[in-house]
């Protein structure tokens, strides 16, 4: 029963990575690269400042989208799983929340630059309103752009497990803590939020994953001003510099495992999958 | 524990929910300290009940009394009442006594004068021992039980019980009855207890009150409802009585009050439908004229003394000091 997907887990899982894993390994010159088992690559990356700071520019830029995504998609769920009481309503809304993801990431994406542009719609309805009286330079090509950008990419990605996780939770709880004297807020604090810790960390998961593996958004929506680990591979990869980009990679997965792992310590998610 | 005897009342109190009426401007007394049961089928307005006087529902119109005091719009933990749910509501992610000490959490009492207060309480209810499983490690039992001692833990003056024994098993069932009755003697406050089982109500009540459709068909002590169901509807519900229209119109009679012999010994004559053996008693059915079914409560020794068969002709008689009129 099993053999099928032990196949299919093997072909296109553990073989790239693999693969990957043996060629972080090799060596390469400028106009060749050759097979070996030799430290180099690794030895490379770890003596570069430069390694460190895009290591910490891409956490940065995790963090600070997971605690977006975190505050908006929880609202959002919250509304639709607390706030709306019909069933029809809750399907709809939530249908709703997914239609623009029927368009691809990259033009979602690419849409802000004219939104966000130095003569885009963002600035000239900020002067026309009065509010200021030079186009803001920091709305595109910055920090914040990518992560405006890797909100709206990345939001839905918490809003769903955290609606299906409360979904599941028994109105009568709610009803047992209103019983007990709590208020709204009393609520949310001690029933609601640990009750829906599971979708949350499922939700933070894909978001970090996302974020962390991410080079497109970067470098569209920082005009190649920021780099974060993505790009470093990439940049490699245009560079044919193959064994360097498997060494990054290598690394990066490593990263991200290791912050799974940490998160995954802290809520017991067995119960949501 | 304090005794508390602030009498409870429905005035009027009616539940509408968009053009249906749940409940039909109902008028009850409670009695003060006394364990009540709201019986009924199911969408008869019982629960609807329930949960207004627990604050849990909005009263569409009337009012619902506590000690004289108007409670109808205030919020459930100001009422003076307490709710047990019927799937006990435990919180999973507390502990058996973060549970019970809960209510004194969102009171903003400290750790340490709550988990005292929730040990008292986890006494009372037999459960110290296990005061720091979670839920999910508990039977079913006990986590009633936790249910039970959180309820309780705000000293109300009124506890509210939504079909707290449905999700037993029978044995466990009954256990419990008893362990509710001994609560409600110990504490003095009044309980009020909602279930379709009339066994069940017979078992705990002080008092009985039979809904169905929205309305209270009848409200008296146990044995007087048993004894004297006002109404066909309550005199099938309550169980243990056949309903029998004669000429002079319907009538109740216990069907331990039938008695069953050979048609020429004259009464009622019919042929026997079913005969089940009960132990104590056979259940014999016969159909009468009429297309009527009537059943017959027989002591299992004066069966077999002459027994029947399906199919058999058969007498029916009873005295008829025991029929009891009925209104409707």
């Amino acid at each position: 029963m099993a053999l099928p997907i032990m196949a299919v887990l093997v072909f296109f899982l553990v073989l790239p990575i693999a693969m990957i894993v043996v060629v972080s390994f090799w060596q390469a010159t400028e106009f060749s690269i050759i097979p070996a088992f030799d430290f180099e690559n690794y030895q490379f990356l770890f003596g570069s400042n430069v390694t460190y700071r895009v290591f910490l520019n891409t956490f940065k830029y995790a963090l600070i989208t997971w605690a977006f995504t975190l505050g908006i998609g929880f609202t959002v769920a919250y509304f639709l799983a607390f706030h709306v009481r019909s069933l029809t309503w809750q399907v709809v809304l939530f249908l709703l929340c997914t239609i623009p993801f029927w368009t691809s990431n990259i033009i979602r994406m690419i849409s802000w630059i004219p939104f966000l542009g130095r003569n885009g719609i963002a600035n000239s309805t900020l002067i026309s309103w009065g509010v200021i009286d030079a186009p803001l330079d920091w709305l595109l090509f910055s920090d914040f752009a990518v992560i405006l950008a890797f909100v709206h990419l990345y939001t839905l990605f918490m809003v769903v497990p955290i609606f299906n996780t409360m979904m599941r939770i028994d109105k009568s709880l709610i009803e047992a803590a209103r019983d007990a004297g709590a208020t709204g807020a009393q609520i949310l604090w001690n029933v609601i939020i640990p009750l829906t810790k599971p979708g949350m960390m499922i939700g933070t998961i894909f978001v970090v994953t996302l974020v962390m593996g991410d080079f497109i958004t970067v470098r569209f929506m920082s005009g190649s001003q920021s780099a974060n680990v993505g790009r470093l591979i990439s940049n490699d990869i245009a560079l044919l510099a193959y064994p360097s980009a498997s060494a990054t990679a290598v690394v990066l997965l490593l990263t991200v495992l290791i912050v799974i792992g940490i998160l995954l310590r802290f809520v017991d998610i067995r119960k949501e999958l | 524990m304090t005794t508390s005897h602030k009498e409870l009342e429905l005035v009027s109190v009616t539940k509408r929910y968009g053009a249906t009426v749940a409940v039909d401007a109902i008028h009850h007394k409670f009695q003060p300290g006394g364990y009540a049961c709201l019986l009924g089928p199911s969408g008869c307005g019982k629960s609807s009940t329930l949960r207004m006087i627990a604050g849990h529902e909005i009263v569409s119109d009337g009012s619902i009394l506590l000690g004289g005091s108007d409670i109808s719009d205030l919020p459930p933990a100001k009422r003076g009442t307490a709710m047990m749910f019927q799937n006990y509501a435990l919180f999973p992610h507390l502990s058996v006594a973060d549970n019970v000490a809960f209510s004194l959490k969102m009171r903003g009492e400290d750790r340490q004068t709550r988990l005292a207060k929730a040990g008292e309480m986890l006494e009372l209810v037999d459960l110290s021992a296990l005061s720091d499983r979670l839920p999910d490690q508990l039977s079913g039992g006990q986590q009633q039980r936790v249910a039970l001692a959180r309820a309780l833990i705000t000293r109300p003056d009124v506890l509210l019980l939504d079909e707290p024994l449905s999700a037993l098993d029978p044995f466990l069932r009954i256990r419990m009855r008893g362990e509710l009755r001994r609560l409600q003697r110990e504490l003095g406050i009044s309980f009020v207890h909602v279930t379709h089982g009339q066994d069940e109500a017979l078992a705990l009540a002080d008092e009985i009150v039979v809904m169905n459709n929205a309305v209270i068909e009848q409200a008296g002590s146990a044995r007087d409802v048993f004894n004297a169901p006002r109404t066909a509807f309550v005199a099938q519900f309550i169980g243990g009585h056949n309903v029998i229209a004669l000429p002079q119109g319907h009538f109740a009679i216990r069907t331990d009050a039938v008695g069953i012999g050979d048609p020429s010994a004259g009464g009622m004559e019919g042929s026997i439908l079913a005969v089940e053996y009960q132990g104590a008693h056979v259940a014999v059915s016969a159909r009468v004229a009429g297309d009527q079914e009537v059943s017959a409560m027989v002591p299992e020794a004066q069966f077999f003394t002459n027994p029947f068969n399906p199919g058999d002709p058969v007498g029916l008689i009873w005295d008829d000091a025991n029929l009891h009129k009925l209104t409707a």
